[in-house]
């Protein structure tokens, strides 16, 4: 589905990400794990045309080469920020509706989606008409997803949902990609909390410093001593807190 | 000071006071989503009468090349399809000033329409290349704007004031006109529409988000620049049809916008650039403040009206935050 082949990342003379290539098929979920600074936001930023990039992406056989959010979207291609960048001075069900604006544009009725994702999330319906920087991170993260999936993607692209969250609450978010990942949605989840992320992907990613240290099935990464030490060992620190 | 001048004064007050706010509002929209200070709005607001006058009178006016050029201009910068847009615009804009040149009535559409059209062509050309750009540049343009249009005007208009007829004659009572009335309900109205849109219609809702967060706007496929144009053609329209409900109760000419801007300005100010009700009620006491204090002060009138600026920019600036540009 999607194939990504020597990407680089560059800002100015920095470069946050240095000739990655990784590729996910239909319904899979990917787990891209790392260090803080390793260039996991930065490897999404290029994949979705926020940052200079050099490299191929492909989605679905097709290069795609001047790459922007909006034309991604429309391919199916919707992500989740880290900092969720939802509109905070709107109600819950206004920025779950605005998630699915270019369908609306299209004449197409959101309601049944609506549903869906207060089928997902309860604790959204509850909260319908609140705005949505009255609510709690987790509950903020909810909605950031929800929003997503208002868009139907085909393709999710998760920027640390684990982050600042309670333990409890990461798993419920994880709960979610799970279910969504049963449902034939493909996931690429970049996650700092190693456990978490290899426990709901099929294959991993290990970055480091901007390349690729380790590659392979989720399973693996969870019997590959280096990792254990790295990143599982700290799970306590990472995340979680 | 007895209960007539009194009535007088508000009245007065209430009817500048209104149309200050409805530009007060197009200013703080246009700053939420695209973090422009629209300074050239009253020059918006100005090419709309004199545009009037010209056509009523069988003249084409100076404002319709200056639209087309920068029609022109945007779309070149929108390039293959995007540039169809622009180019049936500026179509549609001379075939409807052709037309009113016979039809007096056209004349009206033509004026507030050359008006929207210039606005969201300001916007396309001056502004959306710069969005990257600071507050700061943005406002250096702003001003830069202001001052070439208004210099425009003079080419276009000459320095002569003109009245045009009102589109309703006579007085309710001494000193409220119909023309007077019919300010008010305009702003009622407007105000009524522009709640309207955006508390019930998801595209109102996304020119909001928009304002928030620009981020999240580009994420979920709602267009920055398309935001924007909408912006400047919602502030573009109320200015444009503020002038012409104006025009026959104060007079227009090329300088006339400068002060009406700026005392949206202040009123916008006021709201903290950021409440939209808190600017509209701004606007209406800069309104009652100027028709009291040139009853009281004449001389000061204008002094006396900026010097709310200083108590605003104070308050302003105790609670403000930093600001991430």
């Amino acid at each position: 589905m999607l194939r990504v082949e020597g990407l680089s990342v560059r800002y100015g003379p920095l470069e946050a990400v240095r000739g990655v290539s990784f590729h996910l098929r239909e319904g899979e979920a990917l787990a891209v794990i790392g260090p803080n600074g390793a260039g996991k936001t930065s490897l999404l930023r290029g994949l979705l045309g926020l940052a200079r990039t050099e490299g191929r992406v492909a989605l679905d056989g097709e290069v795609l080469v001047r790459r922007s959010p909006e034309d991604l979207l429309r391919r199916g291609l919707v992500l989740v920020p880290e900092g969720r960048a939802l509109f905070p001075g709107l109600s819950v069900e206004d920025n779950l509706r605005l998630g699915g604006f270019l369908r609306f544009r299209k004449g197409e009725d959101l309601r049944p989606d609506l549903a869906r994702v207060y089928g997902l999330f309860p604790r959204l319906k509850e909260r319908r008409g609140q705005l949505a920087g009255t609510l709690s991170g987790g509950e903020q993260q909810m909605l950031a997803i929800g929003r997503a999936l208002m868009a139907r993607p085909r393709l999710l692209l998760l920027d640390e949902p684990s982050l600042g969250l309670a333990p409890l609450m990461v798993r419920e978010i994880y709960r979610i990609l799970a279910a969504l990942k049963g449902e034939g949605v493909t996931l690429l989840v970049v996650e700092q909390n190693a456990k978490v992320a290899l426990e709901l992907a099929d294959r991993g990613l290990v970055l480091e410093a901007g390349e690729v240290a380790l590659e392979g099935s989720a399973k693996e990464l969870w019997q590959n001593p280096k990792v254990v030490e790295a990143y599982l060992g700290l799970k306590r620190e990472v995340g979680e807190g | 000071m007895d209960a007539t001048i009194l009535g007088f004064l508000l009245l007065d007050g209430l009817q500048n006071g209104v149309i200050y706010g409805l530009l007060a509002i197009a200013m703080v929209l246009v700053f939420a989503v695209t973090r422009v200070i629209l300074v050239p709005i009253g020059e918006l607001l100005m090419f709309a009468p004199l545009s009037l006058v010209w056509l009523l009178e069988g003249k084409v006016p100076g404002t319709l090349w200056l639209a087309l050029a920068l029609g022109l201009v945007w779309a070149g910068l929108a390039r293959g399809r995007g540039a169809w847009g622009p180019l049936l615009g500026a179509l549609g804009l001379s075939a409807l000033f052709f037309l009113a040149l016979f039809l007096k009535p056209l004349a009206y559409v033509a004026a507030v329409l050359l008006v929207v059209y210039l606005g969201v062509a300001t916007y396309r050309v001056f502004f959306q290349p710069l969005r990257e750009a600071t507050v700061l540049s943005l406002l250096i343009m702003a001003v830069g704007l202001h001052v070439a249009y208004q210099g425009l005007g003079l080419v276009f208009f000459g320095p002569e004031q003109f009245r045009p007829e009102p589109l309703l004659k006579g007085e309710v009572v001494v000193g409220l006109s119909w023309q007077g009335v019919l300010v008010l309900l305009f702003a009622l109205l407007s105000v009524l529409a522009l709640y309207g849109f955006f508390r019930f219609s998801l595209y109102g809702k996304a020119l909001l988000a928009a304002a928030e967060s620009r981020l999240g706007a580009r994420l979920t496929g709602i267009s920055p620049e398309e935001a924007g144009m909408v912006a400047f053609g919602i502030a573009s329209l109320l200015a444009g049809l503020s002038g012409l409900l104006l025009a026959p109760l104060i007079n227009a000419a090329y300088f006339m916008g400068f002060m009406l801007g700026l005392k949206g300005f202040v009123a916008a100010i006021l709201g903290g650039l950021a409440s939209y009700p808190v600017a509209f009620l701004g606007a209406l006491l800069v309104g009652f403040f100027e028709s009291f204090t040139s009853f009281f002060a004449s001389a000061y009138k204008e002094a006396l009206v900026f010097l709310l600026l200083v108590p605003a920019l104070f308050y302003q600036s105790l609670r403000a935050r930093a600001v991430e540009e």
